[in-house]
This record gives C-alpha cells, sequence and structure tokens, in this order.
C-alpha cells in the first residue's frame, strides 16, 4: 500500500536532478510567462463579455487545426492558430446575440473535436504528441515553436493595448458606447480575433481540453476581489502567470502532463480569491436590493 | 452647480425635426414630425409599446436613418452630433458590469470612447470626483455597478450622461423599476441639470405623472400617428380619441393624469403574468 502510495507520489513530485532539468524548459518558463500575460488580459474580457463557453468552443478548433498539422508534418503552433481564427470569426460573425452565440459554439465545438480525432486517427508518429495537444505539454516547446508563439503573443498584446479602453466601454455598456460612436460590432469581431489567437496559444502549454483554466479561471478569481480597472487585469495576470509557471516548475520532474498541475493551482487561487470576496459583498452587499452580484 | 451663462441664441433649436418620418418596411411607425426643441426645454416623448419611442431615441442619436424628412441636432446631420447628447439607457441587467465600479461608468462618459492608452489621467480624475458629487453618487463612487441599488445606478448613469457637458439629455425610460423615492430623486437631477444649463431634455417614459409638473411639451405618439404640444393640450380625451381613432377618456385626479380605454396594441407584447394593463391603469 505505501509502496503504491510513494510510487503515485514520485510520479507526481520528483525533484531529483532538478537543475538540469530546469535549464531544458527555459524556453517553455519563457514562453509561460508570455502566455499568462495574454491568457490573464484576455480572460478579463471574456468575463465581461460572458464568453467562456466561446474559448472551449474555439479551442477545439484549434486542436483540430493543430492536429491537421501534426499529420501533414507542417507547422503546429501556424495549424493551431489557422484553427483558432477560423472558428473565432465564424462566432463573431454568426453570433452577434448571446443566444445565437452558444447555439453556434455548441454545433462548431464537437465538429472540430471530430476533425482532431480523425487526424490523430490518421497520424502515426508519437503518442505523447497526439496525448499533448488535447492535455497539454511542455518540454515540445523548441526554438522556432517559442519564436511562433512569442510573436503570436506581441500581436495579441499590441492589439489589446490599442482596443483596450472602447472595448472595456463596449463589453460592459454596449447601448451607451454605441451611442457615443464607439464601433461595438467591429470591436466584438475584433476582440474575437484576437481570443482565437490567445486560444491557439494557450493550447500549445495546457492543451486544448484545459484551455479554460488559463483563459478564464485567473480573470474570475480577480474579479471576486476587485473592480479596479487596473487591479482587475494586473490580478488576473499574476494569477494566471503563477499557475502556468508553477504548473511547469512542479510537472518538470514529474512524468505526469503539466495540465492537472496549472488546473489545480488557478482553481486553488479561485477558491482562495472568491472566500475573500465574499467580505466585500458583505461590506457592499446591504445596497444590492435587487441586484445580484455576479 | 453654478448657472452658466444662457447660450447667446437661446431660441435656435437644438434639435429639428421636418417631416420626419420613420418606416420599417410597409409599416410607418410615425411620419409628418414637425418638431424643434429649444435650450431648456423639457420634452416629454409619451406612448404605447411599438408606437416608436425606442425609434425616435435610435434616430435622435444618429443610429437609425429617417425613411422621409430630416432631422438635425445643433444644425448637423444627428450622427456627427452624438457627443453632444448625453444618453441614458433604458436599465438592463447589469451582471457584467459587476466588475466595474461607479467612477468607472461615469469615466467611460468622458473618454471611453478613445483607443490607445490613457493620457491625462489626473484631470480626468478630479472631473469624475466632481461628477459624482453633483448627482449625489460619492458615497459608492467606488462599489461595483453590480452591486448598486437601481436608484443607484440611475445617479450614476446621469453622471455618465453628463460627464461631456451635453447640449441635450436623452432619457429612454430612466424611471423603469424605480420606487417612488427614486423617481423623484432622478426626476431632480435632471431638472437641476436643465435649470442650471439650459441643458435640453429628452425623456422617453410610459408614465408621464412622475414628471407632469416639469413638462414643456409633450410628443404623444401611437398608431403611426402624433400630437405635440403642451401637456394640457395634447392630453385630453379629445385629442388622444383622435390620435388612437377610438374613444379614450383622460382623467385628472389629484394633479395626476390617467388614460383609460387605450386600446391594445396588436404589436405590444402583453406584459407576463398580468391583468391586461391599459397606460398605467389595470382593467
Amino acid at each position: 500500500m505505501t509502496t503504491l502510495a510513494d510510487g503515485i507520489w514520485q510520479q507526481m513530485f520528483n525533484f531529483d536532478h532538478y537543475g538540469e532539468l530546469l535549464a531544458l524548459v527555459r524556453n517553455s518558463l519563457v514562453v509561460g510567462a508570455a502566455l499568462g500575460l495574454v491568457g490573464g488580459l484576455a480572460g478579463v474580457f471574456v468575463m465581461m463579455r460572458d464568453l467562456p463557453f466561446a474559448v472551449h468552443g474555439i479551442s477545439e478548433l484549434s486542436f483540430a487545426g493543430a492536429s491537421a498539422a501534426l499529420l501533414l508534418g507542417t507547422n503546429i503552433v501556424a495549424g493551431s492558430i489557422t484553427g483558432s481564427l477560423l472558428a473565432s470569426a465564424a462566432i463573431g460573425v454568426l453570433g452577434t446575440r448571446a443566444r445565437d452565440r452558444n447555439s453556434v459554439i455548441g454545433i462548431i465545438m464537437p465538429f472540430g473535436l471530430g476533425l482532431g480525432v480523425l487526424f490523430l486517427a490518421l497520424y502515426k508518429g508519437r503518442a505523447a504528441n497526439k496525448f499533448g495537444l488535447l492535455t497539454g505539454q511542455i518540454v515540445a516547446v523548441d526554438t522556432p515553436q517559442t519564436t511562433w508563439l512569442l510573436a503570436t503573443s506581441a500581436v495579441v498584446l499590441a492589439a489589446l493595448a490599442v482596443m483596450w479602453r472602447p472595448l472595456t466601454f463596449a463589453s460592459t455598456d454596449p447601448d451607451v458606447a454605441a451611442a457615443r460612436g464607439v464601433p461595438v460590432r467591429a470591436l466584438s469581431l475584433a476582440f474575437m480575433l484576437v481570443l482565437g489567437l490567445a486560444v491557439a496559444l494557450s493550447v500549445q502549454i495546457v492543451g486544448a481540453l484545459l484551455v479554460l483554466s488559463l483563459v478564464v479561471t485567473p480573470a474570475a478569481a480577480a474579479a471576486r476581489v476587485t473592480a479596479s480597472p487596473v487591479l482587475l487585469p494586473l490580478l488576473s495576470v499574476v494569477f494566471a502567470v503563477a499557475s502556468i509557471e508553477g504548473g511547469i516548475l512542479l510537472a518538470l520532474g514529474s512524468s505526469i502532463p503539466i495540465s492537472p498541475y496549472v488546473t489545480t493551482i488557478s482553481f486553488l487561487l479561485y477558491v482562495v480569491c472568491r472566500l475573500a470576496g465574499r467580505r466585500r459583498s458583505r461590506r457592499w452587499g446591504v445596497r444590492a436590493t435587487g441586484a445580484q452580484p455576479a | 452647480m453654478p448657472p452658466l451663462p444662457r447660450p447667446r441664441t437661446p431660441d435656435t433649436p437644438v434639435i429639428s425635426l421636418r417631416d420626419a418620418a420613420l418606416s420599417y418596411g410597409d409599416r410607418t411607425v410615425w411620419r409628418g414630425v414637425e418638431l424643434d426643441v429649444r435650450p431648456g426645454e423639457f420634452l416629454a416623448v409619451l406612448g404605447p409599446n411599438g408606437a416608436g419611442k425606442t425609434s425616435f431615441v435610435r434616430a435622435l442619436l444618429g443610429q437609425q436613418p429617417l425613411s422621409a424628412g430630416t432631422l438635425t441636432v445643433l444644425g448637423r446631420p444627428a450622427r456627427e452630433a452624438s457627443r453632444h447628447i448625453g444618453y441614458v439607457p433604458q436599465q438592463a441587467a447589469l451582471s457584467a458590469q459587476a466588475m466595474l465600479r461607479a467612477r468607472d461608468l461615469v469615466r467611460f462618459g468622458i473618454d471611453g470612447h478613445h483607443f490607445g492608452p490613457r493620457l491625462r489621467t489626473a484631470a480626468v480624475h478630479r472631473r469624475v470626483d466632481e461628477i459624482l458629487a453633483a448627482v449625489g453618487a460619492s458615497a459608492y463612487a467606488d462599489v461595483p455597478l453590480g452591486l448598486l441599488s437601481g436608484g443607484e445606478r440611475q445617479r450614476v448613469r446621469i453622471g455618465q450622461a453628463l460627464a461631456t457637458d451635453p447640449r441635450i439629455l436623452l432619457c429612454d425610460e430612466p424611471l423603469l423599476s424605480l420606487d417612488l423615492h427614486h423617481q423623484r430623486a432622478v426626476t431632480e437631477l435632471v431638472d437641476a441639470r436643465r435649470r442650471s444649463h439650459d441643458t435640453a431634455v429628452v425623456f422617453v417614459t410610459h408614465e408621464i405623472n412622475p414628471v407632469l409638473d416639469l413638462v414643456d411639451r409633450v410628443l404623444y405618439l401611437a398608431r403611426g400617428g402624433h400630437r405635440i404640444g403642451t401637456p394640457q393640450e395634447v392630453l385630453t380625451s379629445e385629442s388622444l380619441s383622435r390620435l388612437y381613432g377610438t374613444r379614450v377618456d383622460v382623467v385628472r385626479v389629484h394633479g395626476r393624469v390617467v388614460v383609460v380605454g387605450v386600446p391594445d396594441e396588436p404589436l405590444a407584447p402583453a406584459p407576463p403574468h398580468h391583468a391586461p394593463v391599459r397606460d398605467g391603469v389595470r382593467l
């Protein structure tokens, strides 16, 4: 019994030869930081615009794109980005209203997943590559991939920096924003594309099934403890970076994929924030007669 | 707020409609509207659901082109004048907004439409604080919007609308789901602004009584037609009977106006789980 438990423990946490391993994943740590930044910031708008389901839908098509690239032997990041952008454009164009959007996503998602399964079934290479696309990987981040991931992150960050303010306005207060001349529809589509890129990046590290833990959970956690437009994205980024870097460092010596570590850290951060946020609601909750705290 | 000097030409209308019509396909919502709204004037837009009140708002904001006639706001096409209109929208569910604070909503009113990073923060901060104080919302400036009551949120909304010092204040059903106390507070805010800054007020409402004492003129929309005039002229049995094409009685009781006998609009969705309500009177 004890040996079994020790064995599992050894699989989950093993810090032998840690220094040497650390050197191997330096690229992953750099990419992880960029990804935390992108996921944490995009997540703020995913929460404001109520898009968690869209994130999930996009990630399944991103997975299909990546597995197609794997099968064809082309660049996996590029394949992943192509799938993501196709999905986010479809959701952005067809799903203007929330109800339409959810059904569009519900239709796109299984189709993407099915395509991905098909491509992986046809692929005759290493099984670890297949599994990695769904549940995450770290060592697979090599130098050309790093360049792709960092460049895409830069594009996402630049786009967010430019449209941050009107996008916040349009996301929280669309009627008044439209009245003040903010291009609400165009921004909505633009954000879907940016989100597509952010999701494609996250798929590379945590895998298609667990993207939400990077793009939604950190922002949702931050929203429990602050409503400041400065502190909210900042905390969200801190949580996302902590989850992903913590996950990489813990997964390093183990024989388990990185994703359970990332998802557990981000979930625990959320639980802590949720408990801390209860104090805030108590302080201000008395005034909320009709309004429900989100 | 200190009173500002009146504009040099107090009689130049801020909103001007000439033979204005709006239709969707075959259905004419309203037509032949001739209307000048002057600075400091309080115009109430009344009418049953589906009579085109919302279309009127959208036209003023430049979001809905007229099908005939002209509409100018401050002498320009409506689309170019939206900066000068302070808009208080209908209350919507605000769950997503719980992520931002009252002061952030006001701030959107000042610079929310600009792309790129934020500059000149200190001056904007001061302005937001001034506005929040002016509408009496300083106490909950840092409370997340989702935790505010309806009345508090509406004060913040008016602050947001006034943030750009607009020449026109356009309120779309701002009293909806507010209790009497908050209704009064909101109408007083609007009226104070009108008096201090000569801001024209366009107040869309299905219930005139809370603002009856403040209203200069009424635009009553119904059945593709309309009436324009003082409340005394428009809200009479004769005038509304002609507008609706059937007998409508307007009764004045205790300083309130009660309209009885308005036929159900075929396009209006019936209020759920209620006995038929005809202009505020349950039958």
